[in-house]
């Protein structure tokens, strides 16, 4: 029960970042590799604003919110927006990104040091429960409603509003959106907003979770982060939800059954065979695009 | 090579230059006899060009906080040898950013710039990985936190003053078994990293003559900061004690979330447990701990009050094992220069080797015939946000 419960944690943040991450990628084609510099960034920027702001926990996740959206229209313009008319945009795009995570990371280690960094101690509410012989704490409780809020509410936009519509509509055909008359630009930048927004959320709650901020925690998810969205199927939002929890319980049971030195091999042992037996991933459909 | 000694020689102030030239005039090999030799012995020994030190410590990175530990208890030792008459001291602090490649960068770098002795580096993974450099070369080198097994056995030039796992963690599982009446324990350790897997067969060994029962062995990397999977694995074997062999940056989110799973068993730790920053940083989490060391921060031999009230005057802050093993350290070092009264490579080499009985903050030290340190251990565990003597 325990490890179920640790599996579905781990999990959800994994599927948070994912879900950004395919986001991107399932209406631009564009595979944004700046996203864990975003996560890592910040878990530090969280950290600062609970140490010398002074706000609590949950106060900080909003602002983290706006922070992470600004940081996506800023790689939107400077990463990829410059390169659109390129036959290789999606190659160029790729590579760029890379460049703009590396001195996004440059830039924290400036502010920040190269230190690991931690909340303030007191920051967290002790509070905890049991659930079936389990122990949960609060913390872990609001990490799980907000990851979930956070994907359902995605969810529902992307399907139901105008502005999921429009980047639907962009997804589909890019030229023909912008021929019906959708601002193929404006929808790319509030993709690329709310993408970065929700890997920043994902950044705070892993740092929240773990009580760890390191400037190497991004590359540390990013394997995980892509390998989830491959598994659920690239562009798929659901399908990201899903391949997160597979990920997070795979690691979870295989330390539990097989043993802990195996966690990597099982996981992504696991995620490779899902892959042989359905190339197109969980939840991925072979011709048709999905948001 | 010769040109090039020269060249770098007239660049430089005129004691190095003096060095320089004396090590061109024997053609390499041992530096500087010739000017670094003195007159006299002990406290009375003088020797007229300055002794060249050179320290390699992981300022940053993810061992930074031993690091700045290890330049406090330094540069606090440095200061009162200035004020020693006879011998004075260069001492050049450089960092290796907690990356064993920087360490070889920097060793051959203190190598080929003549300093008498290297100390440091701060992590036993990248003295494995440097020292044979400073071997090589016939450089004496002082490990002041190394406490990974086969370090000294590198060769005969490299000495180190930290007590290793091997010596602090028998008396540690010893102690505590005979407190806690320990029958059944879980291991957990970082299998990356020469320092906690030499720390990891220490514990096992020592369990093994404790006849204390070894539920399951669990494995993780250095770099993981999710516990959560393991540690309720760990739980369902209803250990009387958790046994970890971790890094700090490993051990503080290990701590914390072991607690917060409802582990509440004692926590006995290796070697990088053994860091204030657990209680900071763990907070009521850290309770329970128990950490062999080195160095009994409440002994009240005179060199241990001495160093504490120096070091507090100093820093306006309590020092750690880290800093007190560096301070001994150079302490050390000036016993060594002075008791051959020469600062020749060779002279530190053997005056290290045969040091016995010097009264120092670590209590009564020696260097055994393995050049490995040779003092008493003290057990500590984690009460009310402080080590305390386990008893």
């Amino acid at each position: 029960m325990q490890q179920l419960l640790n599996g579905i944690f781990i999990g959800s943040i994994y599927a948070l970042f994912a879900i950004g991450f395919t986001l991107v990628f399932g209406i631009l084609d564009r595979l944004n590799l700046a996203h864990p510099a975003v996560f890592a960034a910040s878990a530090f920027v969280g950290i600062e604003l609970v140490e010398r702001g002074g706000l609590s926990l949950w106060a900080a996740l909003p602002i983290v919110f706006v922070f992470g959206a600004v940081l996506g229209l800023v790689i939107e313009r400077l990463a990829f927006r410059p390169l659109k008319g390129r036959a290789d945009a999606h190659f160029a795009g790729l590579i760029s990104s890379i460049a703009l995570a590396g001195m996004l990371i440059a830039v924290l280690q400036w502010r920040y040091g190269p230190d690991t960094r931690r909340f303030p101690p007191g920051s967290f509410p002790d509070t905890r429960f049991g659930v079936g012989g389990a122990q949960v704490t609060l913390v872990q409780v609001v990490i799980l409603a907000v990851s979930l809020a956070l994907m359902v509410g995605l969810t529902y936009m992307v399907t139901r509003s105008r502005l999921g519509r429009g980047m639907r509509a962009v997804a589909e055909n890019p030229t023909a959106a912008r021929v019906l008359g959708v601002n193929v630009d404006r929808i790319t930048a509030v993709t690329f907003a709310i993408s970065s927004a929700l890997g920043a959320v994902a950044g705070v709650l892993f740092a929240i979770n773990v009580n760890t901020a390191q400037l190497g925690m991004g590359s540390a998810i990013e394997l995980k982060g892509l390998a989830v969205i491959i598994v659920g199927g690239m562009g798929s939002l659901p399908g990201a939800l899903i391949g997160g929890l597979v990920l997070g319980l795979a690691e979870v049971f295989a330390v539990q059954y097989i043993g802990s030195s195996w966690r990597d091999v099982i996981a992504f042992g696991l995620l490779f065979v899902i892959l042989l037996l359905r190339p197109q991933g969980l939840l991925g459909a072979r011709k048709v695009r999905e948001v | 090579m010769r040109a090039q000694l020269t060249t770098l020689a007239a660049a430089s102030a005129a004691t190095i230059l003096l060095a320089a030239c004396g090590s061109g005039e024997e053609g390499g090999g041992s530096a500087a006899s010739g000017e670094r030799a003195g007159e006299g012995t002990g406290d009375s020994c003088t020797i007229e060009a300055p002794v060249p030190i050179g320290a390699v410590l992981s300022l940053t990175g993810a061992a930074a906080s031993y690091g700045e530990s290890q330049q406090k208890g330094l540069e606090l030792a440095a200061e009162e040898l200035a004020e020693k008459e006879g011998v004075t001291y260069e001492l050049t602090i450089e960092d290796d950013q907690t990356d064993p490649r920087q360490g070889i960068t920097l060793f051959d770098e203190f190598v080929t710039s003549d300093v008498s002795l290297i100390i440091g580096p701060t992590l036993s993974n990248a003295a494995v990985q440097a020292d044979p450099i400073a071997q090589e070369a016939g450089v004496p080198v002082l490990g002041i936190s190394n406490t990974a097994a086969g370090v000294t056995e590198i060769g005969d030039y490299i000495h180190r003053n930290s007590l290793t796992e091997s010596a602090v963690i028998p008396q540690t599982i010893a102690k505590a078994t005979e407190e806690y009446g320990l029958e059944k324990v879980v291991v957990m350790y970082s299998n990356d990293d020469a320092f906690t897997e030499s720390g990891f067969e220490a514990f096992s060994g020592a369990l093994e003559d404790e006849g204390v029962e070894v539920a399951e062995e669990i494995t993780f990397s250095k770099a993981d900061t999710d516990f959560r999977a393991l540690l309720t694995q760990a739980k369902e074997s209803q250990p009387d004690a958790l046994v970890v062999s971790a890094l700090i940056e490993a051990a503080i989110p290990l701590v914390t979330q072991a607690r917060e799973l409802g582990i509440d068993v004692p926590i006995i730790g290796g070697n990088g447990f053994n860091n204030p920053r657990l209680m900071a940083d763990a907070g009521d989490a850290a309770e329970g701990v128990v950490v062999g060391a080195a160095w009994n921060s409440s002994s009240d031999n005179p060199e241990n009050q001495a160093f504490l009230e120096a070091f507090e005057a100093k820093y306006d802050a309590q020092p750690d094992q880290f800093a007190a093993q560096a301070y001994t350290g150079l302490k050390l070092v000036d016993e060594a220069v002075r008791s051959g009264c020469s600062a020749d490579r060779e002279a530190i080499k053997e005056a290290l080797g045969g040091l016995e009985n010097v009264p120092t903050v670590l209590g009564e030290f020696s260097i055994d015939e393995n050049r490995d340190a040779v003092h008493p251990a003290v057990v500590q565990v984690v009460q009310d946000g402080k080590f305390t003597v386990l008893e």
